[in-house]
């Protein structure tokens, strides 16, 4: 019995280390994006200027970098820096201050966001409904239809969006990028599978107390599936947070652009700027996460299998 | 479970309510991507869209032959290939080993999800800082001798992106493994305890059988990810990146500069026909193991 317990001990331990070791794994990018960010431009320059280069250096002189005309410090190799040297706001005052772009910015990614995320929940809790409670030979192939639909890469709606944006005459307005993220069927697929799984008898008793359809939708359906309704919106809120093909090919004005394609264009020579604008970036995800994350995780408890 | 619901009531009000529900979203749908797909299936079928010439399958055989095509799917075919299986099978270990009796497993569960905040941008400065030729893991090999290379410009670039992608996916696979785990019934886990299984017959006989229906699902979600990976590969690497790395989505975005409709739609639709018919052989899996668990 003893040695049992000195074998399940040690298999702990052992199992706690391999979690660490992968949590430190899935740790690293955040800390150090956060990390990165309260650096000055001068720490970034010497941690990372044999990677990116120096803003006036060009980076195919490689490393060990001496140019006269350099006057900032880059260093030999890469190096990679949990702690600053000392903690600076610079690239925050430079975000925040002096460069209201980019602000702009990310006020237009949260105009682009929020509605597609209201109402693409919205849309699909309705559809899920039918999807989930009326049956019919028609209903299964059009779930299949949208799961198809779902799965499509980008690239292979890319033309259908622009067409559509085209006749519609919403391109280059932010209607291009509203009109199809609000009916992307992604939501109708993982709220129909949590749907049902609602037991008919919560329905049923429902129907004779004598609720209709409406009734039993928002006073039944919706309050059991509000975990599911909330996961969903996390889920849709990361992927059009941080969109960058959709606005690229239908916005030609940069005007509109959210901060997520302004960021991934932000070159070498700013990386330290690009780091604090991405820690400014994730913290409205990072907020979601902190209050949601145990919907997220309820929400999906009872939506594994294709056809629920 | 079966839903009574269905047969019980067919009336033809119920069908009214029913199509009220839907029609937001299926008019929707519709508009956005049915019927624009129906023109792409036309500009498939036709010579140019101006002389809108039907030519039949001609511009399938053109594509099918084209090299830099063949490529492209060859190298989104591997990608896919070895990062699904990979993210399934891993997220499934993820969600068994925060199942065991491990202190912190909820600081472990947040942790495994935090790649999913972190903006697109930020993850390819750091894949840069890491992978670059005078990268992190250079400098960490060439204490062992090995020779600094440009990991996205060699023979290993495919592997960075996989890393990449299971890095950013593995924490909601465990999420969705961790929940199936929760539904097995627990009675039978603790019977078959007293009837004296190990952990490994208790996976592979219990647990397995109870979670296919959950691996389908991430099976699925996984895919879709796998081609949203062309975000990242793009902004490491461009619009046309070293060979392993040049995906069909590359192929369709060059189509669509250069607005060869033509080319574009049909790859697009074989791509399509492709995913259908994986995701048929997926339903019926998962069918037929509902089957199984219900009896």
């Amino acid at each position: 019995m003893k040695r049992f317990n000195i074998r399940r001990r040690l298999s702990i331990i052992l199992l706690t280390f391999i979690a660490a070791v992968f949590a430190i794994g899935f740790l690293m990018p955040t800390v150090l994006t956060l990390a990165n960010s309260f650096m000055t431009q001068k720490e970034i320059t010497a941690n990372y200027g044999s990677v990116f280069g120096d803003a006036t250096a060009s980076s195919s002189m490689g490393w060990g970098n001496t140019n006269t005309a350099v006057t900032s410090y880059i260093g030999e190799t890469v190096n990679l820096k949990l702690i600053p040297d000392m903690v600076s706001l610079e690239q925050y005052t430079t975000v925040l201050i002096k460069s209201p772009e980019y602000l702009l910015k990310f006020w237009n990614s949260v105009i682009f966001v929020v509605p597609i995320v209201v109402f693409q929940v919205l849309i699909a809790a309705f559809a899920s409904y039918s999807f989930a409670f009326f049956k019919g030979r028609l209903k299964n192939l059009m779930f299949f239809l949208y799961v198809i639909l779902m799965l499509m890469p980008y690239q292979v709606t890319l033309v259908p969006n622009y067409l559509v944006a085209d006749w519609l005459g919403t391109l280059d307005t932010r209607w291009a990028i509203w009109l199809p993220g609000i009916f992307a069927p992604f939501s109708v697929f993982i709220l129909t599978k949590y749907m049902r799984r609602i037991p008919y008898a919560y329905l049923e008793a429902a129907k004779l107390d004598g609720a209709g359809h409406w009734a039993m939708f928002r006073k039944i359906c919706l309050p059991l599936c509000s975990s599911a309704l909330a996961s969903v919106a996390i889920l849709v809120f990361i992927d059009y947070w941080n969109m960058v093909e959709q606005p690229l090919i239908l916005l030609a004005n940069e005007e509109l652009h959210p901060l997520s394609v302004y960021l991934s264009k932000i070159n070498s020579g700013e990386v330290g700027l690009a780091f604090a604008v991405a820690s400014i970036y994730l913290i409205p995800t990072l907020l979601i996460f902190l209050f949601g994350e145990e919907y997220l995780v309820e929400g999906i408890t009872y939506s594994g299998g294709v056809k629920g | 479970m079966k839903s009574f619901f269905h047969r019980a009531n067919n009336s033809i009000k119920d069908h009214f309510v029913s199509a009220a529900f839907l029609a937001p979203s299926l008019i929707g749908v519709l508009i956005f991507f049915v019927i624009p797909f129906g023109v792409v299936i036309f500009y498939s079928l036709v010579n140019n869209p101006v002389a809108k010439d039907f030519v039949g399958l001609e511009n399938f055989v053109a594509i099918i032959g084209n090299q830099a095509f063949q490529t492209a799917a060859k190298n989104t075919a591997v990608f896919s290939g070895i990062a699904v299986p990979l993210a399934v099978i891993l997220g499934l270990f993820l969600a068994l080993l925060l199942d065991c009796k491990i202190p912190c497993r909820s600081q472990f569960r947040t942790f495994f999800l935090c790649p999913m905040m972190v903006p697109v941008a930020s993850i390819v400065l750091i894949w840069r800082v890491f992978f670059d030729q005078n990268g992190v893991v250079n400098l960490l090999l060439a204490n062992f001798g090995v020779e600094q290379i440009d990991w996205l410009k060699s023979e290993y670039s495919r592997y960075v992106i996989i890393i990449l992608f299971l890095w950013k996916n593995l924490g909601y696979n465990m999420i969705l493994f961790m929940a199936a785990l929760n539904n097995i019934p627990n009675d039978i886990l603790e019977m078959s305890t007293l009837e004296g299984a190990g952990s490994i017959k208790k996976f592979w006989y219990i647990k397995l059988p109870y979670l296919v229906s959950s691996i389908v699902f991430v099976t699925i979600l996984s895919l879709i990810n796998s081609f949203k990976v062309f975000r990242e590969v793009y902004l490491l690497t461009g619009d046309y990146p070293y060979g392993d790395l040049y995906l069909l989505q590359h192929f369709m975005n060059n189509m669509f500069r250069s607005l060869d409709y033509q080319k574009l739609s049909t790859a697009a639709i074989l791509m399509c026909i492709v995913v259908v018919i994986l995701i048929g052989i997926m339903f019926i899996v998962d069918n037929k193991a509902g089957k199984d668990i219900e009896g």
